[in-house]
Order: C-alpha cells, then structure tokens, then sequence
C-alpha cells in the first residue's frame, strides 16, 4: 500500500511577515521558509503508518518552484521514500492543486493521500475535500487520530463540538490537525541519505491541467488594527454591558 | 435573479449561531433573496428555527436519514443538487463548513472563497491570510461563488423573519464509503478547549501563584469558559504551558475574552486579535491590554472576580 | 552512553562569514590539489542567516580573494556605498556634520558595499553546498569532544527533545559526535564552545582580555522620498556621555529600507545604563528621526561583537582545531567591521589545513602555521595600524580619543611606536549603582521609540517551549543576594531582549526570573554579568531569532 504526502513550502510560522508597502503581497526574499508544519505531521503520520508495517511506499509530493525541493529533501531526511516534484512558477490555488493531486493519485494509486488541513500561508483549508470530491472518495479532515484497518480508516476528527469518529473506506484523503502526533526530529545522516533518494520532476503539462488562477488577488494588506474600547468604572458596569451583548 | 443559499449547521435540534452570522454576510451580497438549507434526517425544529432568522426568504427543507450527521461526502452531491438555483452558496466557517463547502466546489468545478470577512461587492470579498496577519482582497471566479464566513466578523442576524419552508426531495445518488460512528462532545462537566471555547477566562502573572489561579478556574466553570493564560504566568510555573495564549501558544478567536492580570505584550496580543469582545482587567492603568480591550476596569483582579461571581 | 557518530575531515561549527568562507576555501584548494575532503558545517540557526546579524557595510577584500567573479555568480552585494555621513551629537535635538577630511580614515566607506549579511552568508552557503560542502542547520554543537591526549576529535551535537526538567521526551533523540582531524570553532563573538577552548588551551596567555560591545539593530521600510540608496551614516556622541564608548549607524539598503543601530561598548559603567533604550531615545535626534517617520520598523537584533582588536586576539590553533573570525575577535574597531577579516580569517584556516595535509597527517594535531598565516596576513596589518583606536577611546573619553584617533590615523597612518593596553575585563567595570544616576529614558512613543518586547516580536526569536533553560547561573543566589543591592541586577538592562527580570512575588520576596524563550543568542550576559555567573550554552537546535535580510 502505498502514501502519498502533500508537502508545502511556505513562510516558517516563526516569522513575523510583512506586507509589502505596494500591497502586492507578502515580503518573501530573504524570509525562512519551511515545510507546511500541518504537512509536517501529515509526512509523520505517513510514515508511522508505514513503520506500524499498514504501509509500503510513502511518497511525498509538492507543487512549487524548484526551491521547493529543499522541503521535499525534509520530507525524505524524515523518511519518506521517494518524492515528487511537480515543479511550475504558477501561483497554484487549491482547485488546481486538487486536480494535480487527482493526476498524481490516479498514476500512483495511493491507498491514502494525507494532506495537511490548511497551509498556514493562504489559510484556505480546502485542497483535501476538493480531492476528495474530485476522485469521488471519501474525506477524514482535521484528523487528530488515524486507525487503518483493513480497507478501511477510522479516522478520529477534531471538529467544533468535540471529537467525532469517521469510518471510510479506502482509498481515502485524510487532512490532519495540530494534534494529530509530534513529528520527529530529523537526524544528520538522515539529512545526508536523502540527498540521494531519488526526486521526480514533472511539469503541468505531463498531468494535463491547466494552472490559471480562478481566484483573482487584487490587494494584500495589514490588517486594521484593534482600537481601544471604553474604561468601566465598576464590576456591575461591566457586567450590564457584556449581558446587553448576550456574552454573559 | 441572483439569489444566495446559506447552509445551516444544526446538530439535528438547535440550529447553530453560526448560521445567523453567516446570514448576516450573505446579506451584505445585496441579491434578490437569501434562501437557508436545511439538510436533516428530520429537519422540521431546525427548519422552524432557521425560517426566523431576519432576511431570509425561504428555507429549503431536505430530508434524508443519511444526513443525521453532516457527513460531508454524503451533504455535497445533495447541495450540488440545489446550487443550479443560485448564484452563491455559502457556509459559516466553522469545521462543519469548512469541511463541506470545499467538497461541493470541487463538484461544481469551481473555487472557494475561505474565510470571508468582509463584502465589497457581490464577487469581492477580503479575508484573512497568515493567520490574520495580512488581508487578502479577492475576485471570485466566473460562475457560481462558493464561501465560507469567518463568523467572528459578522453579528448574527435577528429572528425577526418569517420565511416560507419549502421541502425539496433530491434523487442524488449518494456514496456508501463514509460511515459515521460517534461523537465525543466536549461540553458537560468537562471545561471546554481552549481554541474551541466561546468564551475564555485567562490569568497572567498578576494572578500571582499556582494556588491563586484557582480563582480564574473557578470563574471560567461559571462562565462554562476554558481556560488560559500568558506567558509571563506560564513560565512563572502557576500553570502548565497548554493553556499558554498568544504567539508561541495558541492563537484563539473566543467571543468573549476576559484578561486578568495580563499586561498584555504583543507575543500576547497576538494569540488574541480575533477574539469579539476583550475585557482586561488590571492594577495598571497604563498596561498595553488596554489598548485593545474592548472594556478595561482598572482594579484588583480578586475583587473583580469576586463580585463578578456574585452577580452572574 | 553510546553515541551515534560521524568522521569528517573537517568539521566546521558555524555557518557565518569565517565559517562559510572557510569551508568554501577548503573544496577550491581541495580540488586544486585534487584532494578528497568531507567538510560539515554545522549552525545552530533553524536555517544559515537565521542568527547572521550585522551592520552591515562589507568591504569586498576577502569577498574578491574567495571568489573574484562574485559579481556573475550574484553575491547579494548590490549597493555601493555612495555617501558616508558621519555626525558628532550634541544632545537630542541637535548634530554636527564632521567635515570629511576630520574623519578619521579607516571610517571611510569608498568601495565598500551596504548588505545583509545573512543574506551574503545565505550566498556563501549555496557556493558551499555546490562546491560539495555539508551544511546543517538547525544543529548545535553543545560540547566539544576530546581525545585521550587532550587533543580535539570533534563536537557532539546537542539533544533534541529533552524536557526542562531534563527529561526525555517523545521523540527524545540523543546528540551525536561528529569527529574530524580538524574542528574549526566560528561561532561569532563570544562563542560558547571557544570560551571553553582559550581556557582548556591558555590561548589568552599573554593578550590582553577580549573587549566586547552591544550592538542593537533594526531594520525600517522609509517613506521612498527619504531614502537615499548607498547613503551611510555614522553618528558619535549623544545619547553617550564622554566616558562611555559607542555610535549609532544608518545605511539605505535597497527597496526603501534602511538598517540602522547603535553599538555600546561592554565596559560601560553606570549599572543603569540600557543599551536598548540608549538605542531607542537615539533613534529622537533629528539626524535619524527625519528619515523614520512615516516609516515603519519591521526588523530587530541585538548581538555582541568583539572590539579588542590586535591586543586580544588569542592563539589560534590548538590541538585538533583553530579558532577563526568573531570566535576569535577579528574586528577592526576603527573600521567598524568585522566580516572581511572573519572571512579572511578563515580562509587562512582553509589553506593552513589544506597545505598540511599536503604535507602530513594533520589528525589532532596542533596547526602552529595558522597563527604564521596570520601574522603575514593584511588582517594583522590592518589590525596593527588601529591597535590604539580603541584604547585611545576608552583612556581619554570619546572627544580627545576621538582627536587622537584622528591624528594617529591620519597623519602616522597608525605607526606611532607605542601600543596601548586595556587590560580591565568588561565584567569588571561596574560601578555601584548608588554611585551613579539613572539616566531618564523617555517612554516609547510606539512610532520611533518602541519597548523590549514589541521590539524581541520582530526578531522572530522562538525556542522549544518544554526544554532546560539555556541560561544557566553557576550559583543561583547571586542575582538577588549580590547583583540586586550592589547593582541592581543590571541583567534586566544590558538584555536587549528581556530575559531577564526581577519579580517580586506575593510575599514581597525578590525573585530573578530568565525568560529564556525570549533570548536572541546575542551573549550580552555571558559577557557582562559582573561575577561572570551566568553561561550561555545552547539550546535545543533550529531555537533562537529569525532573522530576515539582518
């Protein structure tokens, strides 16, 4: 059985960003960039999946310029077996991104593909349900538990009113949440075989789709910032204003 | 006409207000009529409950034993079935939505709109990217226009509306391969998460030690709140660091935040742009909380406490 | 315990200029002699330039020994230097613009290029790795590994998942030994592992003790009518009295940014003194404040540089190892920079280890010709011609120093045949803090003046929450028993980052708390806590600032 892993180069969630002053986007030059932390648990689960002997192959998967091989060679310093490289200078939003994955899916046909449930630089949270409508299977999102049995997954999912348990058959796409494991640190000699594990580089045009944008960015800006409220004079004060809001 | 569907969320007998704020949106779109699905094994209360919600025109009954639980794979192909009536669908994006609106995209063929925070016309919106620290004003696509609402942007709705229920059967195949099991729910005795509570109580180092935070556990119980804190009590050893708030803990959006003895550093501030209300209370009259509370009481934390547990 | 390990031929501990440059030497020398050589270069940075914070104004010398062609290969030297400003200030208001030929000449910027460091070293690393170099960040080297005979054999990486109370995570993985027949130590000022080594070494025998200044940095995105692309400026004198040694710089880089900050020299007196608001209330005087408003601050560092110069510089090689740039303290202080010689410094350590192997077997043995290399190189010329600037300084206060340096500099050319020594170690030269005043730092006005932790935001510093603290104090009681009545634990000042601070908890009791998360590895305590009682020693890997274009 085979995994294949999504795997995003985005800003490292340690950086403060920056909007650019002419609002057209986010400053990235010079800025850290790193593997999805959402796809970093994905690649984990993958592989301990794989290790638990459930899995065979994993492969690990990204969409982005050339420099987006250095969070694929993450990938593989953490385990993953091989890794493919669909290499464009496009901007690839989560509609595009779904139907390469579908390209992707049906020439590999993975058992699982694991996503990461959003990219913490466009927040869309989106590619997984897509690919799953797109290749008519089903959806475990926001996953904090991964149980596969057989050709099924119970799949244990962290959503607003509590803890809710999907059973799906494989194949299946399943995104994962924060707390679905701890990934692993990666070790040096790791880091050094995975220079060597093999990476496959494919254009659009081998898949077949088309990259346009459908969504169309006009401006990126800051965020108004929170302005001061009023100073109340006492605890009744205070909790006449919160119950005419309905919060208390 | 142009008209726009809000998907309902309910968990079979309450609606949730979720949907009253991602009404409140759809509004702001300035089509000819908001219309609200309900997909239900038996819809009729939800039904009843979404037909008051002021601005809304008609509510679409679909009832169906596969959809006891809003399954996502089982929900999208019936709201496919409806989208041909409009020229917007949209969802709260809470994980119900965010969950299920992606999904009837793809089977529409057409892009989301996640997180819409803001109405500039009927196909453009803003929203948040980088986790709120940059916004995004976008054009949607050609054809129909998917979305989710970041509820915390909107108000939810009145329920002064009478619409009209109109019961639709769809003969939409639907797929056998997802099963639901269960839910854990996190309400009852137990506090709720941090990041998926409505309200949260939170202490900082004004609260003093590990002992003295029982006052803030015992208010959040009151409240039905969870539970957090900053760094500075973090690190002080009054609680552990998974209550932790602000930049390097969690980042959470609550309605109702309450800051005691918080001063309110910006690693902090972080963590709670989003929330819809802050109250801050603290001895300093000068702390930065105070720049971004929505209402501050300067004063002893365990006095406010104490006559706020008394009077609620 | 058993430990996993690696063999090298040579292990490099920092990626920043010195070591970049060092290990880019060894592949060209190596391949010119076509000789087989495995080099790693570890950093503790979560990628190379994470921890890279410099000025900076980069003259080229060793750029163009390393790689004369650095131009087509891209080297993010973009703006050239195109007017060199320097100011005396008076006091808040005012400045004087020192005519040029006033200025002492090693402050003369012709020919010199305005960068981002971490951006140079992000460059260096490409031509490393492409040369066939090892680079990996995210590693600290956490202790130095030691043959029987004393000699060096290597580093051990540090433990990745250990809780803060010393125990082993989930995920618990153990350091491992990475062994070389040579280590070369380019942690940058004051690094933790050469500390350790001049000591075990005596390679301070007979120099005077390594002199260290704060130097506290921003970046800004200006108004694009105020910027000045090339434009470099120096300022002298205010906020700083005359007995207390330091300056502000500012320096128009590209895309309408402009890097600006202030150095204090380490052997200040006044325990109340703060660095970081000295910076701050800096920033108010016209000269500086005319180009900020309307701007808006998006970066900020603070790091320690070494300002010794020819005086301090140690021994270089050791048994198994050198010590090169910063690690060592290669600065020019009269030139203000540093990154030149730390590259050419190790570049000297590339050819020393290379021309001995060609000669030998150089395992664990001790390279004497590296300290030759040095001594025959422009960096000890260069290091020689200024060896009073500083201590010039510091004997006779900013003015009449400042006239000294002048003459000495221009008119002797720095051959004047005497040479000047300081020999009071930073640490050591706090007064009591009721013999001096504390100086009134205006509040932050959230535009040009901003406080410690709005301003630590920027740095992008992160670290493992659940780890041991990486500031360790060798007797725990001293901060409130000694420090707090005698100095008033100038801890909470001289940090740019607000580790440290003084609560007093419910019961009026004093507690000193390290908020170790906060910490941008710029080693100011290690340097200045005047009992010498707090070590800095690494963190998880990949912890620390975040530096962007620094």
């Amino acid at each position: 059985m085979k995994i294949l892993v999504g795997v995003k180069r985005v800003v490292d969630y340690n950086v403060r960003i920056q909007v650019k002053a002419d609002g057209s986007g986010v400053a990235t030059d010079g800025v850290k960039m790193s593997m999805n932390p959402f796809d970093e648990i994905a690649v984990e689960e993958a592989l301990r999946i794989k290790e638990a002997g459930k899995a065979d192959e994993v492969i690990a998967v990204t969409i982005g310029p050339k420099v987006c091989q250095e969070q694929l060679r993450t990938a593989l310093a953490m385990g993953a077996d091989r890794a493919i490289h669909v290499e464009t200078d496009d901007d690839i939003q989560p509609l595009t991104g779904a139907r390469i994955l579908k390209a992707l899916a049906d020439k590999e046909e993975p058992k699982i593909v694991l996503l990461g449930k959003q990219a913490i630089d466009d927040d869309n949270n989106q590619t997984a349900q897509m690919l799953g409508a797109l290749s008519h299977w089903p959806q475990a999102t926001f996953a904090s538990e991964v149980n596969i049995e057989g050709e099924s997954a119970v799949v244990t999912r962290e959503i607003d009113a509590g803890l809710e348990q999907l059973s799906v058959d494989l194949p299946a796409v399943i995104s994962v949440d924060l707390r679905l494991n701890e990934p692993r640190y990666v070790k040096l000699p790791d880091i050094m075989k995975a220079k060597r594990k093999p990476i496959e580089t494919i254009t659009l045009g081998d898949l077949n789709v088309d990259a346009a944008a459908s969504v169309k960015v006009l401006k990126t800006s800051t965020p108004a910032k929170r302005q001061a409220g009023i100073k109340v004079e006492s605890v009744d004060e205070l909790v006449t204003v919160l119950k005419e809001k309905g919060l208390i | 006409m142009s008209k726009v569907l809000v998907i309902a969320e309910h968990d079979g007998d309450q609606l949730n207000g979720s949907t009253a704020r991602a009404v409140a949106c759809a509004s702001e779109l300035g089509l000819d009529a908001v219309d609200v699905a309900v997909l239900a094994a038996d819809g009729a209360v939800v039904a009843d409950q979404a037909a008051s919600l002021t601005g809304v025109s008609t509510v679409v009954l679909v009832q169906n034993p596969a959809n006891e639980h809003a399954v996502a794979a089982l929900l999208a192909p019936q709201i496919e079935a409806l989208a041909s009536d409009y020229s917007h669908v949209f969802a709260p994006s809470t994980t119900f939505g965010k969950d299920l609106m992606p999904r009837v995209a793809a089977h529409l063929g057409v892009p989301q709109i996640s997180d819409i925070m803001r109405v500039e016309s009927a196909t453009v919106f803003d929203r948040p990217v980088y986790a709120g620290n940059a916004v995004v004003t976008v054009e949607a696509a050609e054809g129909i226009v998917i979305g989710t609402v970041r509820t915390a942007s909107y108000a939810a709705v009145g329920q002064e509306g009478s619409a009209s229920i109109e019961t639709r059967e769809l003969s939409v195949e639907l797929p056998s391969h997802t099963r639901y099991v269960g839910l854990q729910t996190s309400g009852g005795s137990d506090r709720p998460d941090l990041q998926a509570a409505a309200k949260v109580v939170s202490g900082g180092r004004g609260v003093g030690s590990e002992e003295n935070f029982s006052v803030i556990y015992k208010l959040a119980d009151k409240l039905g709140a969870g539970v957090g804190a900053s760094r500075a009590a973090v690190d002080a050893g009054f609680i552990p660091n998974d209550h932790q708030v602000g930049q390097t803990g969690k980042i959470i959006a609550p309605e109702l935040y309450m800051a005691f003895g918080i001063s309110g550093a910006i690693q902090h501030l972080a963590g709670i742009k989003d929330a819809g209300t802050i109250v801050a209370v603290n001895k300093d009259a000068d702390a930065p909380i105070f720049e971004v509370a929505d209402y501050g009481l300067v004063g002893d934390l365990f006095e406010v406490i104490d006559e706020l547990e008394k009077a609620l | 315990m058993e430990r996993e390990s690696m063999e090298f031929d040579v292990v490099i501990v920092g990626a920043g200029p010195a070591g970049l440059s060092a290990a880019c030497k060894l592949m060209q020398l190596a391949q010119e002699k076509d000789q087989e050589l495995m080099v790693c270069v570890i950093e503790k940075g979560s990628e190379v330039g994470a921890h890279i914070l410099s000025g900076a104004v980069l003259e080229p010398t060793a750029m163009n020994e390393l790689f004369p062609d650095w131009k087509e290969k891209g080297a993010p030297l973009k703006t050239a230097v195109k007017g060199d400003d320097v100011y005396y200030l008076t006091n808040e208001k005012k400045g004087i613009k020192t005519p040029n030929f006033l200025v002492p000449k090693p402050m003369h910027n012709e020919g010199n290029y305005i960068v981002s460091m971490a951006n140079v070293c992000r460059w260096l690393a490409e031509q490393a790795e492409a040369l066939g170099v090892e680079i990996f960040p995210g590693f600290t080297a956490s202790e130095v590994l030691f043959n029987d005979d004393g000699s060096v054999k290597g580093i051990l990486t540090g433990d990745m998942g250990v809780a803060e109370d010393g125990s082993e995570k989930d995920g618990y993985m153990p350091g491992m030994e990475l062994l070389a027949k040579q280590t070369i130590f380019a942690e940058g000022c004051r690094g933790h592992l050469g500390k350790q080594l001049m000591e075990t070494f005596n390679l301070r025998d007979h120099v005077d003790p390594q002199h260290y200044g704060i130097g506290i940095k921003e970046i800004w995105s200006i108004e694009p009518e105020k910027h000045q692309e090339g434009l470099v400026v120096h300022t002298a004198g205010w906020p700083l009295d005359n007995h207390t040694e330091g300056g502000g710089f500012l320096y128009h880089m590209e895309n309408n940014q402009v890097a600006l900050g202030f150095i204090i020299a380490l052997n200040y007196s006044n325990p109340h003194l703060s660095p970081f608001d000295e910076m701050q209330r800096w920033k108010l005087n016209p000269k500086i404040s005319q180009y900020l408003e309307g701007g808006e601050r998006i970066g900020y560092g603070a790091r320690a540089v070494n300002k010794g110069g020819f005086q301090s510089v140690p021994k270089l090689s050791f048994p198994g190892g050198l010590l090169i740039g910063c690690d060592a303290g290669f600065l020019n202080g009269a030139k203000i920079k540093g990154n030149h010689t730390a590259m050419k410094t190790g570049m000297l350590a590339a050819e020393t280890i290379i021309e001995s192997i060609m000669a030998g077997d150089v395992a664990s043995k001790e390279l004497g010709l590296m300290d030759e290399k040095y001594k025959t190189s422009w960096v000890y010329d260069e290091l020689h011609k200024t060896r009073n600037f500083g201590p010039a300084l510091h004997k006779f206060g900013t003015l009449i120093g400042g006239s000294f340096a002048w003459l000495d500099q221009n008119i002797f050319a720095g051959k004047l045949p005497f040479t000047w020594h300081n020999t009071t170690p930073d640490h050591d030269t706090l007064k009591s803090a009721n013999e001096c005043e504390a100086p009134h730092y205006p509040k932050p006005d959230g535009k040009i003046t901003f406080d410690k932790l709005s301003s630590v935001f920027l740095s992008s510093t992160n670290h493992e929450e659940d780890q041991p603290c990486h500031l360790k104090l060798t007797d725990p009681s001293i901060p409130i028993k000694h420090n707090l009545p005698l100095y008033d634990e100038p801890a909470q000042r001289y940090c740019p980052a607000g580790v440290y601070e003084v609560i007093t908890d419910e019961d009026g009791q004093k507690k000193f708390q390290i908020n170790g998360q906060n910490c941008v590895h710029c080693k100011t305590c290690d340097i200045k806590d005047p009992t010498q009682n707090i070590t800095w020693v690494t963190p998880e890997g990949g912890g620390g600032p975040n530096y962007s274009n620094m």
